[in-house]
């Protein structure tokens, strides 16, 4: 009886290891650091937001995509930029710069940044994300992307 | 409270009884270990179902994706590589099963009246089983599964009468492309589940109507399924489940080279299975062809069916069943001798593998193929261990922290006292190109590949160096890197040959008029090593 349920217990686990570890771990990284450039940003007006948009090469799954997305990028200075990903951080809409009011808003939910990302009002859980920038001449390379300050 | 709840449920639902009336059904007394066979064959049915369905979470079913989606399973999903080898070496232990379930049933006239029916089914369930054989081979999209159902769908277009029709269901009219790939999957994923599990349910239903069939002269009182019987089943299940688990994780599943219809030096093999039966399409020929691929196959389906009927005497003991046996022999030893005839005819380089799957390495590109042509040429392994061999003063190449960009690297390789003071590391005397090769394989490398990328030949290696010396890839594509002003290197090595490489090489206008590329006279060394490397990009 023991011997029984013993012996089928021993060959769940055996299926399920594998197959968990095979569902839930993520694909072996890709150990690159890639710069994505962006274009020109000499026509930038200081700390005034503008919607670029580039093409860019993602790994998904067993395929190499290049696809089109946008930042949002605002120059602070002369040689500072930053650029914050496209995504609302409450449940991923696209937000826009809304020239009046000087932030940024989230049609779906209404969440509002300011020009720095930061939270404002709105559920969003944390300020925009932003990509790792880099300049080099006038034109605009991003990285990897990081995670905006929590509220 | 549990009783509570249980009698609840079975109020309701009547599971308990349910369980309890297939657990204590009542067998005779002579059941043992001879009858563990079917538990096994339906056991390895479920466990192809669970590991198909494991594999389809990330298999794109069209022809070339479906090549990359399982590139994908087994070399970067963790834990992929096991659930490939389940569901391939599954299939063939559960060919062997079956087959083993077949010949107990007939060693013990179990497929006498009244359980006629029963074994019909079982034949069914067979051909079914065949059949997932059959259409998954086409489902990796590799040479083998190109070449191999190639055959396959031309055997069915032979069929006399019906050739045409199962061709057209087939979509095979023109070689074989997604359509035919499309009814494969069809048939692999959705048709022989559902017709297996309809005639599953069949067989065991007509399996409890007329009670398991007892040994010659057993007249003892009937015992109980559960717990004597269900235990030797589950010993049984688990032993071959252990073998099982020892194939997928040992052996490597076959997964060769991409699909290439134009390939003409590859030399398809069907699976173990079927080797008898390719084995017989070469001793008939002509107008006699049909014999082997339908008439024999055909008959020995209709005997097997009517196995019952042609045998129609009650006697089930061994002894007095002569013919029978004899038959039994007369068949295995033919299906043994075809397949061993067949093993035997099988070229060296087929058995040996040189048609194999693609290695790691060969996806490496010219720079990171260099790169390990360098770290072998400087020896890096006398300080640093590559894969746990070497020694040990350095640390391990693969297990670098991964945050550092090819540049860094690169610049510490050049001089190491002034990214690093104090550190015991020679600078590396190399160009900075050559660096920026070693960086991009140290960057490639990490613990779970480098077994694999270690694996490239030495002379292969020396190659990559003197391509990435000789700039080829300012003109010529290889892997994916370089360009495309000269035509790209993937496999045209191989379809010219050795000896029209080094001529090529020596003087591009003589066998290509119109070249601009120039000649490139290596000494004898380099051009065996550049050429190895060409052949071994494919």
């Amino acid at each position: 009886m023991a011997g029984i349920y013993g012996l089928w217990a021993l060959m769940g686990a055996a299926i399920a290891l594998p197959a968990s570890i095979y569902l839930l771990l993520p694909p072996r990284a890709l150990k690159k650091d890639e710069w994505t450039e962006v274009g020109d940003i000499a026509s930038l007006e200081l700390n005034k937001p503008e919607e670029m948009s580039f093409q860019r090469q993602r790994k998904d799954g067993w395929k190499l995509v290049t696809e089109k997305t946008t930042a949002w990028v605002t120059r602070t200075a002369e040689d500072k930029v930053v650029a914050f990903t496209a995504m609302c951080t409450h449940l991923g809409c696209a937000y826009h710069w809304d020239e009046k009011a000087k932030n940024f808003l989230c049609p779906c939910h209404t969440s509002v940044f300011g020009p720095d990302g930061s939270v404002l009002t709105g559920p969003a859980p944390r300020a925009l994300d932003r990509y790792l920038v880099k300049i080099e001449g006038a034109k605009l390379f991003v990285g990897s992307v990081e995670q905006g300050e929590p509220v | 409270m549990t009783r509570r709840i249980l009698d609840w449920l079975d109020h309701r639902t009547g599971i308990e009884t349910g369980v309890k009336s297939f657990l204590y059904e009542d067998i005779p007394a002579s059941s043992g270990w001879h009858q563990v066979f079917g538990s096994m064959a339906l056991f390895f049915f479920l466990l192809q179902a669970a590991t198909g369905l494991l594999l389809s979470f990330n298999y794109a079913p069209t022809p070339g994706e479906a090549y990359k989606s399982l590139q994908y399973i087994m070399t970067e999903l963790t834990g992929g590589r096991i659930i490939r080898g389940l569901h391939h070496w599954g299939a063939s232990m559960m060919i062997v099963v079956v087959a083993l379930h077949m010949a107990q049933v007939f060693l013990w006239g179990a497929y006498k009246k009244p359980r006629e029916a029963t074994w019909i089914i079982g034949i069914l369930l067979l051909l079914i089983t065949l059949g997932f054989g059959l259409t998954g081979y086409l489902l990796p999209w590799d040479n083998r599964a190109y070449w191999g159902t190639i055959v396959a769908t031309q055997i069915a277009a032979k069929s006399p009468g019906i050739g045409d029709y199962l061709t057209r269901l087939l979509a095979s009219e023109e070689g074989i492309g997604v359509v035919t790939f499309a009814r494969f999957y069809a048939m692999h994923v959705m048709l022989l589940p559902a017709a297996m599990m309809g005639l599953i349910g069949v067989h065991v239903f007509l399996v409890r109507k007329h009670g398991v069939s007892p040994s010659p002269g057993d007249n003892a009182p009937t015992k109980k399924f559960y717990p004597q019987q269900v235990f030797k089943d589950t010993v049984a299940i688990f032993i071959a489940f252990c073998i099982l688990m020892t194939l997928a994780i040992t052996l490597h599943a076959p997964l060769e080279r991409l699909a290439d219809p134009t390939d003409t030096s590859y030399i398809p093999r069907p699976e173990w299975y079927f080797l008898w039966l390719f084995q017989m399409l070469k001793v008939f020929e002509g107008p006699m062809e049909v014999v082997g691929t339908h008439i024999i196959p055909g008959v020995a389906v209709g005997a097997l069916m009517l196995l019952p009927f042609l045998d129609r005497k009650k006697i089930t003991r061994l002894s007095e069943r002569k013919l029978a046996l004899a038959a039994l022999v007369v068949v295995a030893l033919g299906l043994g001798g075809l397949t061993t005839a067949a093993i035997r005819t099988t070229p060296p380089s087929v058995a040996n593998g040189d048609q194999g799957p693609i290695e790691a390495w060969q996806e490496l590109t010219p720079s990171e193929l260099a790169g390990l042509g360098h770290v072998r040429k400087e020896k890096c392994a006398t300080c640093h261990p590559i894969g746990g061999k070497g020694g040990k003063l350095g640390p391990e190449l693969s297990k670098l922290p991964q945050k550092r960009t090819m540049k860094e690297l690169a610049a510490f390789f050049k001089n190491p006292q002034q990214v690093r003071p104090g550190t015991s590391m020679p600078p590396v005397r190399l160009t900075d190109a050559q660096l920026n090769d070693v960086a991009s394989f140290v960057i490639k490398l990490d613990t779970g590949n480098v077994d694999f990328l270690i694996e490239a030949p030495e002379n292969v290696t020396a190659g990559a160096v003197v391509y990435k010396n000789s700039r080829c890839g300012t003109c010529h594509l290889l892997n994916n890197q370089g360009i495309k002003l000269a035509p790209p290197l993937n496999g045209s090595a191989a379809k010219r040959g050795r000896k029209w490489i080094v001529e090529h090489f020596r003087d591009p206008k003589k066998l290509s008029p119109g070249s601009t590329m120039p000649p490139y006279p290596f000494n004898e060394k380099d051009m065996a090593a550049i050429t190895d490397y060409l052949l071994a990009m494919n």
